[in-house]
């Protein structure tokens, strides 16, 4: 699993490579922490156009993101999301509480 | 029902294994034919089965885990993860959404997963002696263009 980020006017993206599972999880949580630390976002993305497979792992990263984005005030929203981690996310109700961007302006 | 194929494997709980273990069976019931969508939920099924068992099963060691796989019927495939682990108490309550042990690393959701992606989860353990999770999921035949 790969990480990395862009951050410009308050708008934090993270994007995520490869597969999320228990064994990448750890590692992308710290990230995940870090970066929305650091930067204060006023909105956080999670970019999972390269995300080529999430189990439930997946799901406590994405609360967890959207637990430390509200914390400093932001907004968390989710986008390119493939068929297979939006089943996982869709049976944990995320998209109850947070923002599926369906078709992105920009890819 | 009838077995028309299968195969066993045994691996260490090492969260490394998670990724292979379902590699491994999607490699295996792709001779169903299956579509992307039924391949995808079975992956996952199997790597919440085994993400408990490593998570749960064997908190602080590294144990064994036995998956056990079979083509029944021609059409369906039977997915057993077997752990000697320390078993759970009470497993109603841990099929229960959102209930874990886990801590915030975890979201609750393995057994939820499992059951709604498959068409049938069976759960059986025994505190101190072990966990086996069987879980079955039809595939449907497709009128596909080959």
């Amino acid at each position: 699993m790969n990480i990395r980020s862009t951050f410009e006017d308050g708008r934090l993206t993270i994007y995520f490579e490869g597969e999320l599972d228990h064994h990448a999880a750890r590692d992308a949580l710290r990230q995940i922490e870090e970066r929305i630390d650091a930067t204060c976002p006023r909105e956080t993305v999670l970019d999972f156009k390269g995300l080529t497979f999430m189990d439930s792992s997946g799901i406590a990263v994405v609360v967890k993101a959207y637990k430390r984005t509200s914390q400093v005030g932001g907004k968390l929203s989710v986008t390119n999301l493939g068929p297979q981690p939006r089943r996982v996310l869709q049976a944990a109700g995320v998209e109850r509480f947070v923002r599926v961007i369906v078709t992105p302006k920009e890819v | 029902m009838t077995e028309t194929n299968s195969f066993k494997m045994e691996f260490l709980s090492r969260s490394a294994n998670e990724s292979f273990a379902r590699a491994v069976v999607a490699c295996f019931a792709a001779q169903l034919d299956p579509t992307l969508e039924e391949l995808g939920d079975i992956k996952t099924a199997v790597s919440e089965a085994v993400t408990n068992c490593i998570v749960h099963a064997y908190p602080d060691t590294i144990g064994k885990i036995r998956l056990r796989v079979r083509i029944l019927d021609g059409d369906t495939v039977e997915i057993t993860v077997k752990d000697f682990g320390c078993g759970i108490e009470d497993v109603a309550k841990a099929r229960q959404p959102m209930f874990t042990t886990g801590g915030e690393e975890r979201s609750g959701m393995g057994f939820t997963i499992m059951e709604s992606f498959m068409d049938k989860l069976i759960v059986r353990s025994k505190p101190g002696k072990g966990t086996t999770v069987v879980m079955r999921r039809k595939i449907q035949r497709r009128e596909s263009a080959k």
